[in-house]
């Protein structure tokens, strides 16, 4: 591990160790870059993860006050809640359930292709499918996504056996374990998963790809990262030419700390980036860094989400084995005849026992109700991933009258809900129900969007610095040398799981940096 | 195949000392000393029930600091008609007693919102809410939907009625995978009621 000075203004400075801010940490140190990254978490190990729900929630989430507004029922049922994201080294890629599905063509050209939305603030990314497909085939070589690269598919728990049989019956066509980036026999040094049922609260066996046990110890491995935990980023500095210079962060003894940086990736997921961008106003910069359009914290996305659970006669024990191995594609296509534009995606998902009764809908009590737990065996379930659309009225602010420890404002989350976010998961629903029903389910339940964990489009890309916040390598318009590095970059949701993209575009935007400090740019 | 080696952690994390000699304690030895609280929840596990199985003793008791047993069972009650389970035994229902008693430990607030809020289910129920027929009790709690005491019972019912041994016992939920070895031989694609998925769509497991 390296020891960069604080006055060293010769390094990159990445706030943030997930999927974004761990695999462009990697990605520059093995170029022979200086980086130092501040995380705001502790440092975790798959030693030290359990495997209990309200624990490891405790251990691993993001639990830093923040506020919700918006017609969005997560305001009402939580919130104080509005995302489940982590705050550890390793940021959510920790968490996550290994979903790694590359975004589609057309969802680079929502603008084009869907055309007018009345209430949406449709933009086409400034980069296309086809100038991403090198770096997306490097990501899923980087993670050891299954059915890429020669890596077998996972094997179906008892959950992908209910969904896949009903889908069958149903007609759909494609429905399989999934790309995840889970190892499904040993590779890079981590062996192949155990189907602990654990996903959500860290992977135990390693076999989930997370930055916390890859990226980060290759990266300190080449003796150029520089990695603080506890290290909580406050405001970025800039000079009197308007570039960034350094980060004002409280470290893990609660002292004030100031990094010098040559240059700053911003990449602590798509609340935290446009609040930190927000927090660090200046006479220069007076509605905060970047923000010359006004579209930082705007058209944050969420993804239309929900989930179908299901009660059967027969046990099911859903619970044993991997979350998320289990995918039916058919809805995720542009097929405007549904009457919406955009797709889902319908992936298994279970819950333990501990938190389905404070999900499955939230609030909900009485004899029916409690019945769904008396049979928690007997279930199956699923999650409909789908597109949601940037809106500039969903966004994030600062809310000056709740402060955090450090005295910061926190962030708000503004969400209201949608017309065709509400016709899409109405489809989903019924969908979902339809694959259940098709094999024997006695019930089904339609369960509500839980806390956001795709978070997305805070901070955006846009060809036109007057549309967005930064340019087709994540360079804000206003200041090149700062970068956004996370998934607030999205210019559209599109219909699947985010992470892959975000590695993606952190490979590629490593190169480009390192272009331009070659070059002298920055 | 290479596996990650997982450290010793049980030394750092056990309370003994190594020489594995218990500590002596300083315990109050006579029984009314045990249970010094303002009121003790008691019952028992129904002999061969899964749970009795399990349990060091059949016998359980939890101890009440601030609100009285009659308070205690009221909460258990409204616990009963909110999540309403017969595979629960009462001990179950008593910790979300006990935890809503730890609130109010110490915090007048959360105090007087018990008191009253249990007050209240009593006098709605003509005296005694825990004692009042089934149909009579959803009615009155059914009433208090979206006051501040509903809500916060209600909340607890997440943590205390669900996150404990005995209600994973009872649902049939195993809880903890990775030392056992996570299900990977232990059933997570045993289900046979369904046909199974082809090779394509679901790949054999690698078993070494």
């Amino acid at each position: 591990m390296a020891s960069i000075d604080f006055n060293d203004d010769s390094a990159v400075v990445i706030i943030g160790s997930g999927a974004g801010g761990g695999t462009l940490a990697n990605e520059l140190c093995q170029k022979g870059i200086k980086c130092v990254v501040l995380e705001a978490g502790a440092r975790q190990s798959p030693q030290s993860f359990v495997n209990d729900e309200w624990k490891s929630f405790g251990q691993l989430a993001w639990l830093d006050p923040r506020t919700t507004s918006g017609t969005w029922r997560v305001a009402k049922d939580f919130s104080g809640l509005p995302a489940w994201i982590c705050k550890t080294v390793g940021g959510s890629t920790t968490h996550w359930a290994g979903a790694s599905l590359r975004l589609q063509e057309h969802e680079f050209r929502v603008k084009t292709v869907y055309g007018e939305l009345k209430g949406a603030n449709l933009l086409d990314w400034p980069v296309t499918l086809k100038e991403l497909e090198p770096y997306y085939a490097k990501a899923e070589n980087k993670m050891g996504v299954t059915r890429t690269n020669g890596i077998p598919g996972l094997p179906g728990n008892n959950n992908f056996k209910v969904m896949h049989a009903g889908a069958k019956k149903l007609g759909y066509k494609e429905v399989h374990t999934g790309n995840m980036a889970i190892n499904s026999q040993p590779r890079d040094g981590r062996g192949r998963c155990m189907q602990l049922g654990f996903c959500f609260q860290g992977c135990k066996s390693g076999a989930k790809w997370s930055t916390l046990y890859t990226e980060i110890p290759k990266a300190e491995a080449t003796g150029n990262l520089d990695l603080r935990p506890e290290s909580h980023v406050v405001r970025i500095d800039h000079n009197e030419k308007g570039l960034v210079n350094g980060v004002v962060y409280f470290d893990k003894d609660g002292k004030e700390q100031r990094q010098a940086a040559r240059v700053v990736c911003v990449a602590g997921n798509s609340i935290e980036t446009p609040r930190l961008l927000l927090l660090s106003d200046s006479h220069m910069f007076p509605d905060g860094l970047a923000n010359s359009s006004g579209q930082v914290g705007r058209n944050y996305m969420r993804h239309m989400t929900g989930s179908v659970y299901a009660m059967f006669k027969d046990p099911v024990h859903m619970y044993r084995g991997t979350t998320m191995a289990g995918i039916i594609r058919d809805e995720s296509f542009f097929n405007p005849r549904r009457g919406f534009v955009g797709g889902y995606e319908m992936e298994t998902l279970s819950l333990g026992l501990s938190f389905m009764p404070a999900f499955l809908d939230p609030g909900a009590w009485g004899a029916d109700y409690a019945s769904w737990f008396d049979n928690y065996t007997h279930m199956a379930g699923m999650w409909l991933v789908g597109e949601d659309m940037p809106r500039e009225t969903n966004r994030i602010t600062l809310n000056g009258a709740v402060r955090d420890k450090w005295g910061s404002p926190v962030a708000n989350v503004h969400f209201d809900d949608y017309e065709n976010d509400i016709v899409m998961r109405h489809h989903a629903f019924t969908q979902g129900e339809r694959v259940y029903q098709a094999v024997g389910a006695t019930k089904t339940y339609r369960t509500p969007p839980y806390p956001s964990t795709h978070n997305l489009g805070s901070c955006r890309l846009s060809a036109n610095p007057r549309d967005g916040v930064a340019n087709k390598w994540g360079q804000t318009h206003d200041i090149p040398n700062l970068f956004i590095s996370d998934g607030s970059q999205f210019t559209s949701g599109g219909a699947e799981n985010p992470t892959l993209t975000i590695v993606t575009l952190a490979i590629r935007q490593a190169d480009y940096i390192a272009k331009q400090m070659t070059e002298r740019a920055i | 195949m290479r596996t990650i080696p997982i450290a010793n952690i049980a030394a750092e994390f056990s309370d003994c000392e190594e020489s594995g000699i218990v500590p002596k304690q300083n315990l109050p030895l006579a029984r009314r000393e045990f249970l010094k609280g303002s009121g003790i929840l008691m019952g028992t596990l129904a002999a061969g029930s899964v749970l009795a199985g399990l349990a060091p003793s059949t016998v359980w008791a939890v101890e009440l600091k601030t609100l009285t047993q009659a308070e205690g069972e009221a909460i258990m009650a409204m616990g009963r008609v909110l999540y309403p389970h017969k595979k629960l035994p009462d001990a179950v229902y008593a910790i979300l007693a006990k935890d809503l008693d730890g609130s109010a430990t110490g915090n007048a607030d959360n105090t007087k919102l018990m008191r009253e809020g249990v007050g209240n289910l009593n006098s709605l129920a003509g005296g005694n809410f825990a004692k009042a027929k089934a149909d009579k009790k959803l009615a009155i709690v059914k009433g208090l939907e979206g006051s501040t005491f509903f809500n916060t019972v209600r909340g607890q019912c997440m943590s205390s009625l669900y996150n404990n041994d005995m209600a994973f016992a009872a649902f049939g939920y195993p809880g903890s995978a990775w030392e056992k070895g996570g299900y990977i031989t232990r059933g997570f694609q045993d289900l046979k009621w369904l046909p199974a998925p082809s090779k394509e769509a679901s790949p054999a497991p690698y078993l070494g």
